[in-house]
């Protein structure tokens, strides 16, 4: 146990001057050079908040977007997209599309006769059903939005125009609008392929004698709750430009996604080229959150397109499309139980899960990517000995799920921060002492659910968040607004979330592509400056600063001799793109190997002068030194110029050039961020409104690279979900049709809802990595959700009523204070 | 397998450029300091000229309703979504976007602020946000942290939970504040 509470370190408040992750500590594998500040620098840059790299572009209007790029002769793309939820198409003509002013072709399934994306598991029939999601649907049409034909025009408006001339009849189907509708009995199918509308339905874990500890407790709690679906809502709407390189002999794409080399793959298989002839490029993104995790049948259609007509292509999605027609999240609905001893131990959890995952399965991670997700975690940061639960994906006319950001932890972690609220009620108990019973505590711990915990700050932080607001006084306040029948209420989640899965743990869920790794290139020129290349995909994360950090520290060199690549399949080696939290803990740490080993060439070069092994060499700020006489080093420029450029002088075994690849997997159970938030919420009696009065965060994600990072991650996450806790949602009628369509409907929150967030960060370093360092990209909005509704709930502990669902509404709240 | 993409025919596309059948206007656009003619269709907005036929894609387009503001410009100093408006209606107006911010070397005052305070990620929404801030500080120098914050709240950003923007602005708006009472 390593965490530290941040009196040990400064103020406790991580102010901005004040959050620099202090040297000691534990930094298995030394994420900072051991004795090279950069040249250019105090110390090292590991743990220091430098200035992005990023920004000087982006603040300048200088940031290239996939809609900021053209090509001569480039013409664009929209869909024809299908206006019923479930059914035929009996007819789609386009000839008056073609012949709309301005159109240069239009594209039905038919036309381009293009491969399907089809995500697989590796699992038997009654566990999965496979389905293949078309490029362009064929004849039936499964969600409104659903694309049809691709049509191409000199201009966008024209592409628009184009649209509006399509004629479509359809043959409607009754459609399966919920989850209810879904399993009931004599449901219409969505897939004949998936029967009861269930495409993943596992139970992998039954505790024997479970039924007896549940019959035998001293209490039983039940939640049952449902979680709104969700956008994730990258505020750069999805797109891409393609184009075929008669040079290169290669389709070149361009495409905001955060998988580039998965997009390969698929592009290759769908339109039968072979992977070297498809070039991904992601140019900056804006935003991706999940929802570009998955591969989009429009960049696929936008690509065929080019293809066709030899003639670059543009698609940029509109809006109301993001909204409504691309990937959503979060729709699941939990049924658990969790038996209680009288001292307030849990003695099991007994859950039934089921992720409502709209029409397809998304490529790679299939429909499971929810139900999996949350059976394997449920039981979090607490000791729980009797586990059972089932998961299952149901299918509906609605628009396909993907990974959202915290994927199934911020509605699983609301459920067990329910349960234990629920339960300290039942027992008349603190429900943070509740917690505090039964936190794990002791690591590494190996939980019900097979998964082996590394070490956490699950108690320090939960002490900490808690301690934050009673000196606060928001205690004696809450207690004294109740007094003159006002309503706050403090609410909290504690946590953990398991980041850097390795292919290891992606195995476990069977999935045909199995992600985890992650390669890195690191390239001295002859000059001395450094390339690395990740398979990772920045889009907002920072990592052309953080990766380069943490390169930058490990050869010592100044931060501005280093440049990080990205996003480019013939530039960049197979990678898995950026998801899951991974980027800094696994693709650091390739960076941090191939770093090393690039160091190791630089000192057999120099050793190789000094005629000494090169074990007695070690790097020094841009030098190579001895280490028996460190007054005498070669500086790195020189070393470069003989690999380069003196190769007859090279010491026998070593080739020319300076270029080192390493790759990073996680071969256990991968290592576990995690977090405390506590809320302050005050509900309008008259309208039923929630304000959000205080917010305090305490997370420990390791080491971080870049604290200022860090915090923006937090801030960020716990934005979204207060998002997805109190305004976002997009529901269907009963015909299936999306009742959001744009910001009017949707309701992104603001800077007037979002409260200023104070954080803490505590540092339990990850052992098993190269960097210490934990995933920290979903964590904040993992909490938020549980934290927020907690919250409610104790401000409407007078009414007797509990409040289960997500989004909360004014209307709930008003229902819940004045009855129905 | 074949390295050429498969069942090519060819077609030979029309040509790319506006179709003559068009009706189009001739506009004059006075854009950061300069006069730029535009030929355009009347229905054309004012966000698609700047990017498209100006080349000036640093403002971006978030929900062309008007809602998100990343095309927030400038027009005559005051903040304006420039994808609720078509390119006609600038004609005549002073049009400022986020190049005109800085000199591409060096940047402002506010730019540097939002970089100090981690006030942008991905930084798709960061340019509407400058350009906001930037009109509103000219008019509302005094402005404190409260103000601000409503002010913020005409735009959307999905990173960074609006925070370190409302820092930012604040932070430049009393930095400029000291440096008036300097001299």
């Amino acid at each position: 146990m390593t965490a530290r509470t941040p009196e040990e370190r400064h103020d406790g408040h991580r102010g901005r001057d004040g959050h620099g992750v202090p040297d000691g500590g534990h930094r298995p594998g030394g994420a900072g050079h051991p004795d090279s500040p950069p040249a250019d620098g105090p110390g090292p840059l590991v743990g220091r908040s430098v200035p992005r790299k990023e920004d000087p572009r982006l603040l300048s209007g200088r940031g290239r977007f996939v809609d900021d790029l053209s090509e001569p002769g480039m013409l664009h793309a929209q869909f024809v997209r299908s206006t019923v939820a479930h059914g035929e198409v009996t007819v789609l003509d386009l000839d008056a599309v073609r012949r709309v002013p301005g159109v240069v072709a239009a594209f039905d399934a038919a036309d381009l006769g293009l491969g399907d994306i089809t995500a697989r598991l590796h699992r038997p029939p009654e566990e999965f059903a496979e389905t293949a999601m078309p490029v362009l649907a064929r004849r039936r049409v499964r969600y409104v939005g659903e694309p049809l034909a691709i049509v191409v025009a000199r201009d966008p408006y024209a592409a628009e125009d184009g649209l509006e001339a399509a004629r479509v009849v359809y043959e409607e189907r009754e459609p399966v609008v919920d989850e209810a509708a879904a399993l009931a009995d004599g449901a219409p199918l969505v897939h004949a392929a998936a029967a009861r509308n269930t495409l993943v339905d596992v139970a992998p874990f039954a505790t024997e004698g479970i039924d007896d500890v549940f019959a035998a407790a001293h209490r039983v709690v039940r939640v049952e709750a449902r979680t709104g679906r969700q956008n994730a809502l990258p505020l750069e709407t999805r797109g891409a430009l393609a184009r075929w390189d008669d040079r290169a002999e290669q389709l070149v794409l361009r495409t905001c996604t955060q998988v580039p080399h998965q997009v390969r793959t698929v592009a290759a298989g769908c339109l039968g080229l072979d992977e070297r002839a498809v070039r991904v490029v992601v140019p900056d993104m804006g935003g991706g959150f999940g929802l570009k995790c998955v591969v989009g049948r429009e960049e696929i259609a936008t690509a065929a397109a080019a293809l066709r007509l030899r003639r670059p292509v543009k698609w940029i999605e509109d809006r109301k499309d993001a909204l409504t027609a691309s990937f959503l999240a979060r729709e699941q609905h939990y049924d658990v139980r969790a038996a209680f001893a009288a001292d307030g131990r849990i003695l099991g959890l007994d859950a039934d899960i089921v992720c409502d995952m709209g029409a397809y399965s998304c490529y790679p991670f299939t429909a499971g990517i929810e139900p999996l997700m949350a059976a394997a975690e449920l039981p979090g940061v607490y000791r729980v000995p009797a586990y059972r639960v089932r998961g299952r994906a149901v299918t509906t006319n609605k628009a396909p799920s993907a990974p959202y950001r915290g994927v199934s932890r911020p509605q699983y972690v609301m459920v067990m921060e329910r349960l234990f609220e629920r339960a300290a009620r039942e027992l008349d108990m603190d429900a943070v002492e509740l917690r505090r019973r039964n936190l794990i505590t002791d690591f590494p711990y190996t939980g019900v659910n097979n998964i082996t915990y590394d070490p956490g700050s699950y108690r320090e932080s939960l002490d900490l968040c808690e301690r934050t607001l009673r000196e606060e006084g928001w205690y004696a306040r809450r207690d004294a607004a109740a007094a003159e029948g006002r309503r706050l209420g403090i609410g909290y989640a504690c946590f953990n979330e398991r980041t850097g899965y390795g292919s290891a743990a992606f195995a476990q869920r069977r999935m045909d592509m199995v992600p985890g790794y992650d390669l890195a290139e690191v390239r001295m020129d002859p000059g001395g400056a450094v390339s690395v290349t990740s398979g990772t995909m920045s889009h907002g994360q920072s990592h052309e600063t953080t990766l380069a950090q943490i390169a930058a520290d490990t050869l010592g060199v100044a931060l501005a001799k280093v440049k990080l690549h990205q996003g480019d399949t013939d530039r960049v080696p197979y990678g898995w793109g950026t998801f899951a939290s991974r980027s800094v803990t696994i693709g650091g740490s390739a960076v941090r190997l191939a770093a090393e080993r690039l160091g190791e060439k630089l000192r057999r070069l120099a050793a190789a002068r000094w005629d000494i092994p090169w074990e007695e060499t070690e790097l020094h700020r841009g030098t190579v030194r001895r280490r028996d006489d460190p007054g005498t080093a070669v500086a790195y420029p020189e070393l470069a110029a003989l690999a380069h450029f003196r190769a007859h002088l090279l010491p026998k075994g070593l080739e020319p050039g300076l270029t080192a690849t390493a790759s990073f997997d996680v071969f256990h159970d991968g290592t576990f961020s995690n977090a405390t938030h506590g809320v302050v919420a005050e509900l309008d009696a008259e309208t039923g409104g929630i304000t959000l009065l205080r917010y305090v965060c305490v997370e420990d994600c390791g080491v971080a690279i870049n604290p200022q990072v860090v915090e923006g991650q937090c801030r960020g996450g716990i934005a979204q979900g207060i998002a997805g806790a109190l305004f976002e949602q997009i529901t269907y009628d009963e015909r299936g049709e999306p009742s959001a369509t744009g910001f009017l409907d949707y309701k992104v929150p603001t800077a007037q809802e979002i409260p200023d967030i104070t954080l803490f960060h505590l540092e339990t370093p990850c052992a098993s990595n190269a960097t210490g360092a934990k995933g920290v990209g979903e964590g904040g909005t993992i909490g938020a959700p549980a934290a927020v509704l907690n919250a409610v709930n104790d401000a409407l502990r007078a009414t007797g009523t509990e409040l289960d669902t997500l989004p909360i509404t004014p209307e709930a709240v008003h229902r819940a204070l004045h009855g129905a | 397998m074949s390295d050429h993409p498969p069942d090519l025919p060819l077609t030979e596309p029309a040509d790319a450029g506006t179709d003559p059948a068009l009706e189009r206007q001739l506009l004059v656009l006075d854009v950061n300091g300069a006069a730029h003619e535009v030929l355009c269709e009347p229905r054309r907005t004012l966000v698609d000229v700047l990017r498209h036929d100006l080349g000036l894609t640093g403002t971006h387009v978030g929900c062309e309703h008007g809602v998100c503001g990343a095309c927030t410009v400038l027009l005559d100093g005051r903040p304006v979504r420039a994808c609720l408006l078509f390119a006609v209606q600038a004609e005549g107006a002073a049009v400022r976007t986020v190049e005109s911010l800085s000199d591409g070397r060096e940047l402002s005052d506010l730019q540097q602020a939002f970089a100090d305070h981690h006030a942008l990620q991905c930084g798709f929404c960061t340019p509407g946000f400058l350009m906001l801030a930037e009109g509103f500080l000219a008019e509302r120098p005094d402005a404190g942290r409260t103000e601000i914050r409503e002010l913020v709240a005409a735009n959307l950003c999905r990173c960074t939970g609006y925070q370190p923007i409302v820092d930012a602005i604040h932070g430049c708006a009393t930095a400029r504040r000291a440096v008036r009472r300097e001299n």
